[in-house]
């Protein structure tokens, strides 16, 4: 197990590399760099200096050599174009934190929420309560999140004027926010479970544990829920990539400060070690949950014997 | 109690055959026609399907019907929804119907396109890898796993910043270069699955040879997978063209999409809520649609929920 | 009398690793032959090896070890012509009639299939053919035309005899054909092949685990244990006079119908553990289990010796 552990995370860091790679490069294909708003009505010679400041007018590769170099002697991406004097590394952490929060939670939200509605539909099929969940379900699924985050801006805030339309420090700003990021996991999930619960509720040993006498609480706890999260799991992983577009839109809807707005206004203004640093954090994220769902299922599913196949 | 007499002439002895004994009362029917009959009994998917066909009629012909065109511009700005002007105008003053159906070619387009294009290209990878086996398919399922560890989006938003011209074919390209890659672990993995089929094993003792084999027992066995597949995954690229769109790098201007259309309504939302509302809605009842299509496409296609 | 058997095993080895170390012995040195118009039936436990060692006789999995002669050819030096004739000539019945048929092709079809590969009929001779097939299995023409899912267990079991029979061979691998049927049909399955059998010759061997019903069709048994055979004789001769604990132990638990005859017997009861096939034991397999066990069955493999009449047993107290 440990040993599967080591090779994954080598593995990560493999990734990782080319990544980083693969976008340093393309990056610099783009058209425009970060320099050229700046720099368009200096000199020539303040231009050539800007740019050799930035070490911009060396090859590409040779760039990302020095990229590498600073990763790993100094821990560092550099400094950001667009906001001299700000190192990408502190940008990063500083604004991960608020939308790592809300990430966090609409995840966690949605997963335990949406397992819950899963089971609850399942037992009660085609009864009320299903169909409902059902339609909630169907509905996160595919309204695309800005619009629902723009209706929901509208009606909570405009129409009723319950909750702020934007801005960032209380925990009232967070309710909004949330709420939108969570309704896509929380479908998806009430969908996965809620199938996921059918299967399993027909098979014979539930029928066996219900002929035992347990009660019906503890065959939910003890049978159904572990065999039937499986499917879940699998697609936690992905979800996060979900959450982490959501929360580009839903931070500039509702002016959160957080890293995904960061990330695409450096996107526009071609601010390249913002870029490039964002671009790794997100990645490592991602694999890193692959990861750690990757182990739980693991730990769930005795079936799995990682490293012990034939 | 007087006892009935029952002579045996009153009992005429039918017969059994053997044959007869288990002989089953069903017509015959074959797989899709059997699988087409349990779709049309599932009203909603039918409703779904019903839909999605209004909406594409709407997207070839509305902006006939209403008589402007979606550039024209005016001086009836921001005006709402009236016998006029059946969805409004926009600042521009041009012509809401007109615009939201033209977005709809360029969403549903890339919607459809996409998702076909990907799963077509997705399929054959996960076949060639799953037959090749052995290192080859070790390889080829390493590279699959590299391209799925990077979320989605950043790729698609690098490689939209590259893209200089904003038609449909660069956007479909930086859409699908990543996107065949769910499939092609799904294809494999059935196509492992049915090659320990006994089926295949029994055609295989007969002689077939492999060739034979892959077409005419995996692949009819793997299509409706893959079809249901390709239905959910309409969806998804309807929403990522109109994700991208909205962020500012998909479809630009003088072209338009439901995305942006919905971006560019959203500074007015408080004012002229209905310039958002029209688009907002395509997508959600575009999207919506075919998952519940999808939904009922797979029910359909499960042979373990026959009855 | 034939001048040598259809098909002859020799050594036959299956082993298939599990990982560096561990490897499952499935068949573990196995050797019978069979001749046209004979049944060999090969009986033993679940897990005993006995569907792998038909699987490998046909080449779905290709043997560790071992020979196999098909006419006196050895078939591992056979070039394609000559392997595409033993594929014709060597067919197999499927133990699941749920799982052998392809659900979306039509069962004529399915019994065409075969025969496209080996025979080039116009397409109005391999209807007459499948509708001649059909018949003889005992099925009319009308489940020409239907598919596998409208069909009960024994009907498609049929099918897969009449696919078998459908590129005439000459030896039939039947893996325990009967074990998802129910008893009324298991008759009939059997009386159907015991029927073609004496009109075509073939050459049986009946993989079960039914003991009762091996009996009545085979010509000779072999009784496998954890990978190899442990006794073969005669039918009439190893029911009537068991020989090696095993069988006598296995044999001792076929239930007579006659209830005064059962509670007279005495039965054998099997203590010990079944030792698992990926770490065999040194010396006799059986012998954990066996009640007459010594010293030197621990400690050499007990080979199989001819014991009179061409009764062949495997111990070491014999």
């Amino acid at each position: 197990m440990a040993k599967y552990i080591v090779k994954r995370v080598l593995y990560m860091f493999f990734v990782l590399l080319i990544v980083t790679t693969i976008t340093y490069f393309l990056m610099h294909n783009i058209p425009g760099d970060p320099l050229t708003a700046l720099v368009m009505r200096l000199p020539e010679q303040t231009k050539a200096n800007y740019y050799a400041k930035y070490g911009l007018d060396k090859p590409v590769w040779e760039q990302f050599l020095l990229f590498l170099k600073g990763i790993f002697t100094e821990g560092t991406m550099g400094e950001s174009i667009r906001y001299p004097g700000r190192m990408v590394t502190n940008m990063i952490r500083r604004y991960s934190a608020s939308s790592g929060l809300i990430g966090g939670i609409a995840i966690g939200a949605g997963f335990l929420i949406g397992t819950m509605f899963g089971v609850i539909s399942a037992l009660k099929k085609d009864k009320l309560p299903d169909k409902i969940l059902s339609l909630i379900a169907i509905f996160g699924v595919s309204i695309p999140v800005f619009v629902v985050a723009s209706v929901l801006q509208f009606v909570l805030t405009a129409t009723f004027p319950i909750l702020p339309t934007m801005g960032w420090g209380e925990p009232k700003h967070t309710v909004l926010p949330i709420l939108c990021m969570s309704l896509s996991p929380l479908a998806t999930y009430t969908r996965y479970m809620r199938s996921s619960v059918l299967d399993v509720v027909n098979q014979d040993y539930i029928t066996m544990a219900e002929a035992k006498g347990m009660s019906f609480g503890m065959i939910v706890r003890r049978h159904i829920l572990r065999n039937s999260i499986l499917p879940s799991l699998t697609i936690l992983g992905p979800n996060i990539a979900d959450v982490f577009t959501g929360s580009f839109i839903i931070e500039s809807i509702f002016s959160i400060p957080g890293l995904g707005s960061y990330y695409m206004t450096s996107v526009t203004d071609r601010d390249f070690p913002m870029i490039i640093g964002c671009t790794i954090f997100y990645t490592a994220i991602y694999i890193l949950s692959l990861l750690i769902v990757d182990i739980l299922y693991v730990l769930i599913d005795p079936r799995i014997r990682l490293g012990n196949r034939e | 109690m007087n006892q009935t007499n029952l002579s045996d002439d009153l009992f005429i002895i039918e017969g059994c055959s053997a044959a007869e004994g288990d002989k089953i009362g069903r017509p015959q029917t074959t797989y899709w026609k059997d699988a087409w009959r349990r779709l049309r009994q599932n009203r909603l998917a039918l409703l779904a399907l019903v839909l999605l066909i209004v909406i594409i009629f709407f997207t070839i012909f509305g902006p006939s019907i209403c008589g402007y065109s979606f550039e024209q511009m005016s001086s009836d700005m921001n005006k709402a929804p009236s016998a006029k002007h059946w969805f409004g105008t926009d600042s521009l003053g041009r012509d809401l119907f007109a615009r939201v159906w033209i977005g709809g070619r360029v969403s549903v387009i890339i919607g459809v396109v996409g998702a076909v294009i990907t799963t077509i290209v997705g399929a054959i990878y996960g076949s060639i890898s799953a037959f090749a086996g052995g290192k080859v398919d070790s390889v080829m399922m390493r590279i699959v796993e590299i391209i799925s560890s990077i979320p989605y989006l950043i790729v698609i938003i690098l490689l939209s910043l590259m893209i200089n011209d904003s038609g449909i074919t660069s956007i479909l390209l930086a859409l699908c270069l990543v996107g065949w890659c769910p499939t092609a672990r799904l294809v494999r993995g059935q196509i492992l699955q049915l090659a320990s089929a006994e089926y295949v094993t029994a055609a295989r003792v007969l002689g077939v040879s492999s060739w034979k084999i892959i077409t005419r027992h995996m692949i009819p066995n793997t299509m409706s997978v893959i079809i249901v597949n390709l239905t959910f995954r309409i969806p998804g690229y309807i929403f990522s063209e109109s994700f991208l769109s909205y962020v500012g790098l998909g479809i630009k201007t003088p072209n338009t999409s439901w995305g942006m259309l919905a971006s560019a309504a959203q500074q007015n939302m408080f004012f002229y809520p209905y310039q958002m509302l029209f688009p907002a809605l395509m997508i959600g009842l575009t999207m919506l649609s075919f998952t519940v299509f999808g939904d009922g496409l797979r029910d359909a296609l499960d042979p373990k929920l026959r009855r | 009398m034939e001048s040598q058997p259809l098909i002859q095993v020799q050594d036959l080895k299956q082993y298939f690793p599990l990982s560096r170390s561990r490897v499952v012995k499935a068949v573990d040195g196995v050797s019978f032959s069979i001749s046209r118009g004979e049944t060999f039936g090969l009986v033993g436990e679940s897990g005993c090896g006995k569907s792998t060692t038909g699987r490998s006789i046909l080449g779905i999995t290709r043997p560790t070890a071992g020979k196999i002669l098909y006419d006196g050819a050895d078939i591992s030096a056979f070039n394609r012509a000559e392997r595409l004739r033993f594929k014709k000539n060597a067919q197999m019945i499927f133990q699941d009639p749920y799982a052998c048929l392809d659900p979306r092709m039509t069962i004529s079809s399915i019994i065409k299939e075969g025969m496209e590969v080996h025979f080039h009929y116009s397409k109005k001779e391999a209807d007459e053919k499948v509708r001649e097939l059909l018949s003889q299995v005992g099925l009319t023409e009308d489940y020409a035309s239907r598919f596998p899912h409208e069909l009960s267990g024994g009907q498609r079991q049929r099918i897969g005899i009449a696919r078998a029979l459908a590129v005439e061979p000459e030896f039939i691998v039947c893996d325990e054909p009967i074990a998802a049927l129910d008893v009324s049909i298991q008759a009939q399955v059997v009386n159907l092949l015991m029927k073609v059998q004496e009109e075509k010759r073939h050459a049986y061997l009946f993989i079960s685990h039914d003991l009762s019903m091996v009996r009545h069709i085979s010509n000779s048994i072999g009784v496998m244990y954890l990978g190899s055979l442990v006794e073969m004789a005669e039918s009439s001769e190893i029911y009537a006079h068991p020989l090696h604990p095993y069988t006598k132990a296995l044999f001792s638990a076929i239930p007579k119908p006659d209830p005064d005859q059962n509670w007279a017997k005495k039965r054998m009861k099997l203590e010990g553990e079944v030792p698992s096939p990926i770490n065999t034991p040194e010396g006799c397999k059986f012998c954990a289990r066996c009640p007459y066990a010594k010293d030197i069955c621990r400690q050499q493999t007990p080979q199989l010796k001819d014991l009179g009449g061409k009764h062949m047993a495997a111990c070491h107290i014999l």
